[in-house]
C-alpha cells in the first residue's frame, strides 16, 4: 500500500538530511506505529507519505515514495485526496466549516462526488464515529476528543485507503484519548483502512499496532512491536518491567505482562505501610477560590495547600478547570471569590508582574506564548537579566540548542524546554506547569521529571497539570484529581493513582497489590529486599 | 455517551434551516427601505421590528450571540452623531435648549468654532440621521446573526469558490487571533513585562503573528490534503465576468438608491448586472466538477421572509410620508409606517414562539 523506496529527505537550507536511505513497505490493512524521539523526524516522514513534503514544506526528496500506486512526486497532496486521510495534532487548526455535518462532506464536495453518494457516506461516517448526535453542532463547541473523532470523519467519508495520524491523541485526556483509539482501531478491523499513526505516548497503541516504525539519527527501523521497541527509551513502562523481570516474550500489553507477573508479585509481597509523608512549611494556601468564564463555572470553591518540597499532579479530563485553577493560583486569572495567600500572607492577586514573577511561576499552555525574541541566547538573556541561570536550565533540560537559533525553528518540545528555562530562571518558590510534557519524547521527560524533583527538593513547591499518567506516576507524591471544577480527590500519588482505573499507570494495573507506580519503584522495592 | 446529553440541552430551533440567502435578501430589502426612509417614527419602528425577528429567530451559536455586538455599535453611532454635534455642529433653527460658551479656535482650524447654543432643530436633524445610520447597521447585524455567514458563502456560484473560500478562512481564523492575542498579553504577563512600550508590543505581537501564521498554513495543508482546488480549471473568463456582473449590481443599485443619479443608472445597471451573473454561474456551474452537499432549499417559508422584506422595502420607497422629517415640527405619522414595521417584523412569527 505505502512504499519507500531508498528515500532521502532534506530540508531547504539543512546541511544534513532529516532522514536518510529510508526504505520499507507498508501491507493492505496494517496499522502502523512511528516512533522517536523529539525531532527526530517522524513528522517529516509522515509528510513525506501525505506528499505534504516536498509540496507544501519545500525540500529535496531523493527516492522513491508510493501511495498506493502513485508517485507523490507526481501527486500533489490534492491529488492523493481520494487514497490518504491525513489527521494531526491539532484538529481545531484543520476545520475548513461550521458544522460537524458540513466538515464531514467537505472532502467529498472537493472531489466531486453526486449528492446521493455524499448523503449515504456522510451518514454511514457518523454512525460509525459516534457523530450522530452531534451532527448539528458548531465545531468550536466540541469537546478535544469530539474534534478529534470529527476531524478523522472528514478524511474518512473519501473512503481513503490509507490513513496518517500525526499524534492524534497528544492533547487529549486518558478518556478521550482511549476514545479516540479505539475508533480507529475499529476502522482499521471494519474497513481494513492502513493506518500509519505517530505517537509519543505509546503505551495505549502498543499493543493494537501490527508494526514498529523506529526513527532515530535520521535512519528508520522496522519491525515486530515485541523485537523493536524493548531497545526504545520511550518503550511502555510494561515493556520496561519485562525486561528488568527478565520475563520472554516481551509484554506488549498489560494483559500479556500480568500472565507473567505472578512470581514477581510474590517476590515484592504486599504494599509496605507507607510511611506518613513529612511536608514542608506552608508556601501557598488557597482558600474558596472560584473562577468563572461567562457562565460556566470553571473553578468552584478550591481549598488547596501547597507545601515546601511537594510535587503535586494536578489531574482530571480536558475542561475540568486545571488550567483556570492554575491561573488564579499564580494570581493573573481572575477569581470570582476566594484568597490565594503565600507564605508571607499576601494575596497574589495583588503583585505587580515583576513581584509575582519571582515569587509565583507559571509556564503557560502553549508555552510558546512566552517567546519573542529572535535568538535563544537574546530570551534566556531577557528572562535572566544576563546572570546564564536560564541558559544553564536549558542545557540541562536539552543539551546543544545554538544561541542564535530562532526559537519558531525549534521542535515543539525544544521550545517547551526554552520556556520552561526561562521560567525556572526567575528561582520563584512556587512553581505551576501547565501540561509541561506536551511533544516530549520519553527521553526529555524523565529528565523533565528529575529537574522537577531537583526543584522540589530545594524547597520549593511545583504543580504539574497532566494527562500522562506515567509522568504523575514517575514524579509526583500528591495528585489532586479535579472535575467539574472541584476537586474529587486529593492525596498521596499511589493512592490515589492506583483507586481509578482511568488513571492507573500500568505496572501498578500489572502488580495491583504491591504498591508500585512505576518500573523504579518496583527495582527499588527489589533492591532493597535482596540486599 | 456522554455527548447525547449536551445535545439534547440545545435544541436546534427549524429556523436554523432556513436558506441564508432569505435572511440576506430580508435584511438587504430593509436596508434599501431605509436608505430612504427619513422619518424617524418609522426608522424607530423599523430598528424595533428588526431587533424583535433576532431575538425571535436567531440560531443559539456563535453567530447568534453576535447580535448584540451590533446593538452596541449602533446605539454608539447615535451618541458619537450627537456629540459631534454638541462640539461642531452646524446650529439648525428652533429655540435655543442649551446656551453653551462658544470657544473660538485659530484661524488655521478652518474657521470652526467648538460648542455654542444648541438649537432644538439641529439637534433633531443629527438625531434623525444617527437613528437611520444606527437602524442600518442593525439591518447587517441582523443577517449576519439570522443566517450563518459560512453557510451563506455556500450558496456562492462556483466561480466565486475560490473568493468564498479565502472570506470562509478569514472568518474562522479572525476570532481565533483575537482569542490568541488576549492569551499571549496573559503569556507576557508571566514573564514580568508590563504590557506597554515598544517591548511590549513586540513580545505580544510576535508570538500572536507566528500563531496566526502557523495555523494559516495548517489549515492550507488540510484543505490541500482534502482535495481543495483539485478539479479547478485554469479558465478565468467566468470569473472575471462575475466579477463585471457584480461591479454592475453595485452600480445599479446605487443608481436605485441616489435620487438624483441619472434614470439609466438604476435598473437597467442592476438588471444587466443580474442577467450576466445569471448566464456566467449557469456556464460556470456546468464547468465545476465540485459538488455541494445537501444545498439549503428555498422553499415557502423562504420565499415569505424574502417577501416580507421586499413588501416593506417597497411600500417605504413608494410613499412620500415616509420621506419627511417633518422638521422643525414633529414626523407625520401616517399608516404606511405602521405597515412598513409591521411587514418587517412578521418573520418572527417563524420564530421559537411559533415553532413549538
Amino acid at each position: 500500500m505505502i512504499r519507500l523506496t531508498d528515500v532521502t529527505l532534506t530540508y531547504p537550507g539543512a546541511k544534513a538530511p532529516v532522514l536518510e536511505e529510508v526504505s520499507f513497505a507498508v501491507e493492505p490493512g496494517e496499522l502502523v506505529l512511528v516512533v522517536g524521539g523529539t525531532g527526530s523526524g517522524k513528522s517529516t516522514l509522515l509528510a513525506a507519505i501525505t506528499g505534504r513534503f516536498p509540496h507544501s514544506t519545500g525540500g529535496e526528496l531523493r527516492g522513491q515514495v508510493r501511495v498506493s500506486g502513485r508517485d507523490t512526486r507526481e501527486h500533489r497532496p490534492r491529488d492523493l485526496a481520494d487514497v490518504v486521510g491525513v489527521v494531526g495534532q491539532d484538529p481545531e487548526a484543520t476545520f475548513v466549516t461550521g458544522t460537524v455535518e458540513a466538515e464531514l462532506a467537505y472532502t467529498l464536495e472537493q472531489l466531486g462526488l453526486p449528492a446521493a453518494v455524499m448523503r449515504t457516506r456522510v451518514e454511514a461516517t457518523l454512525d460509525q464515529l459516534g457523530l450522530s448526535e452531534l451532527r448539528n453542532r458548531a465545531l468550536d463547541e466540541l469537546s478535544g476528543g469530539e474534534q478529534q473523532r470529527v476531524a478523522i470523519g472528514a478524511v474518512l467519508t473519501a473512503h481513503p485507503q490509507v490513513l496518517v495520524l500525526d499524534e492524534p491523541t497528544s492533547a487529549l485526556d486518558p478518556a478521550a484519548a482511549e476514545d479516540v483509539l479505539s475508533a480507529v482501531h475499529r476502522l482499521v478491523h471494519d474497513l481494513g483502512l492502513t493506518v500509519v499513526l505517530a505517537e509519543h505516548r505509546i503505551e495505549r497503541v502498543a499493543g493494537l499496532v501490527d508494526k514498529v516504525v523506529l526513527v532515530k539519527d535520521g535512519r528508520v527501523r522496522v519491525g515486530a512491536p515485541a523485537a523493536l521497541l524493548p531497545e526504545y527509551e520511550g518503550a511502555p513502562p510494561v515493556v520496561a518491567l519485562g525486561r528488568l523481570a527478565g520475563w520472554q516474550p516481551v509484554p506488549i500489553t498489560v494483559r500479556e505482562a500480568r500472565r507473567q507477573a505472578g512470581p514477581l508479585a510474590a517476590r515484592l509481597g504486599a504494599a509496605p505501610v507507607a510511611p506518613a509523608r513529612r511536608v514542608g512549611e506552608r508556601l501557598l494556601s488557597a482558600r474558596r477560590v472560584s473562577v468563572r468564564h461567562g457562565v460556566t463555572t470553571a473553578v468552584d470553591h478550591v481549598d488547596l495547600d501547597l507545601h515546601a518540597g511537594e510535587v503535586v499532579a494536578l489531574m482530571g479530563r480536558n475542561g475540568a478547570g486545571k488550567s483556570s485553577l492554575l491561573w488564579a493560583l499564580q494570581g493573573s486569572g481572575r477569581r470570582a471569590s476566594g484568597t490565594v495567600r503565600l507564605a508571607d500572607g499576601v494575596d497574589t492577586a495583588g503583585l505587580s508582574p515583576e513581584v509575582a514573577r519571582s515569587k509565583v511561576t507559571l509556564l503557560p499552555q502553549p508555552a510558546s506564548d512566552l517567546l519573542y525574541l529572535p535568538g535563544v541566547a537574546a530570551e534566556c538573556a531577557a528572562a535572566d537579566g544576563g546572570t546564564g541561570r536560564a541558559r544553564a536550565e536549558l542545557d540541562a533540560l536539552v543539551p546543544g540548542i545554538g544561541d542564535d537559533t530562532d526559537p519558531r525553528d525549534l521542535s515543539e518540545g525544544q521550545r517547551l524546554a526554552l520556556a520552561l528555562a526561562v521560567q525556572l530562571s526567575a528561582d520563584a518558590a512556587v512553581v505551576l506547569l501547565d501540561e509541561p510534557t506536551r511533544g516530549l519524547d520519553g527521553g526529555a521527560k524523565a529528565v523533565l521529571a528529575a529537574r522537577i524533583r531537583e526543584v522540589a527538593g530545594q524547597g520549593r513547591v511545583v504543580v504539574v497539570t497532566t494527562h500522562d499518567v506515567e509522568f504523575a506516576a514517575t514524579c509526583a507524591d500528591r495528585v489532586v484529581v479535579l472535575a467539574g471544577g472541584q476537586v474529587v480527590a486529593d492525596g498521596a500519588a499511589t493512592d490515589v493513582l492506583r483507586a481509578s482505573p482511568m488513571l492507573a499507570p500500568q505496572v501498578a494495573k500489572v502488580l495491583p497489590d504491591a504498591g508500585v507506580l512505576t518500573v523504579a519503584d518496583v527495582a527499588t522495592r527489589l533492591a532493597a529486599r535482596d540486599g | 455517551m456522554s455527548t447525547t446529553a449536551v445535545a439534547e440541552q440545545t435544541p436546534r430551533p427549524t429556523l436554523a434551516g432556513l436558506h441564508p440567502l432569505a435572511w440576506w435578501a430580508w435584511a438587504l430589502a430593509l436596508a434599501v427601505a431605509l436608505s430612504r426612509v427619513t422619518n424617524p417614527i418609522v426608522v424607530v419602528l423599523l430598528a424595533v421590528a428588526i431587533t424583535g425577528v433576532v431575538l425571535m429567530c436567531r440560531s443559539a451559536g456563535r453567530w447568534g450571540r453576535a447580535f448584540r455586538g451590533y446593538l452596541v455599535l449602533a446605539c454608539a453611532v447615535v451618541v458619537i452623531r450627537l456629540v459631534f454635534h454638541l462640539l461642531v455642529g452646524v446650529d439648525g433653527g428652533g429655540p435655543v435648549l442649551l446656551d453653551l460658551p462658544r470657544l473660538e479656535l485659530p484661524a488655521w482650524a478652518g474657521g470652526l468654532d467648538l460648542l455654542g447654543p444648541v438649537r432644538l432643530g439641529g439637534l433633531l436633524s443629527v438625531l434623525y440621521g444617527g437613528l437611520a445610520l444606527g437602524a442600518l447597521l442593525l439591518c447587517f447585524g441582523a443577517a449576519n446573526s439570522l443566517a450563518d455567514p459560512i453557510r451563506a458563502l455556500r450558496s456562492l456560484p462556483a466561480a466565486l469558490h475560490p473568493i468564498g473560500t479565502a472570506v470562509v478562512v478569514a472568518v474562522t481564523v479572525a476570532p481565533r487571533l483575537v482569542t490568541s492575542f488576549a492569551r499571549v498579553r496573559r503569556a507576557q504577563r508571566l514573564r514580568g513585562l508590563s504590557a506597554t512600550g515598544w517591548r511590549g508590543l513586540s513580545a505580544t505581537v510576535v508570538p500572536v503573528m507566528s500563531d496566526a501564521l502557523d495555523h494559516a498554513l495548517a489549515m492550507a495543508a488540510s484543505m490541500d490534503s482534502r482535495g481543495y482546488a483539485r478539479t479547478l480549471s485554469a479558465r478565468r473568463d467566468v470569473g472575471i465576468a462575475l466579477t463585471l456582473a457584480l461591479a454592475a449590481a453595485v452600480v445599479g443599485t446605487y443608481g436605485l438608491l441616489d435620487g438624483q443619479a441619472p434614470r439609466w443608472l438604476g435598473v437597467p445597471m442592476l438588471a444587466l448586472g443580474t442577467a450576466v451573473a445569471v448566464v456566467a454561474g449557469w456556464v460556470a456551474g456546468r464547468r465545476a466538477q465540485r459538488t455541494r452537499y445537501r444545498p439549503d432549499r428555498w422553499g415557502v417559508a423562504e420565499t415569505f421572509v424574502a417577501g416580507c422584506g421586499v413588501a416593506a422595502a417597497a411600500i417605504a420607497l413608494l410613499s412620500p410620508t415616509l420621506r419627511q422629517t417633518g422638521l422643525p415640527g414633529a414626523p407625520p405619522l401616517a399608516w404606511e409606517a405602521v405597515a412598513v414595521a409591521a411587514l418587517a417584523a412578521m418573520p418572527a412569527m417563524l420564530g421559537r414562539g411559533a415553532s413549538r
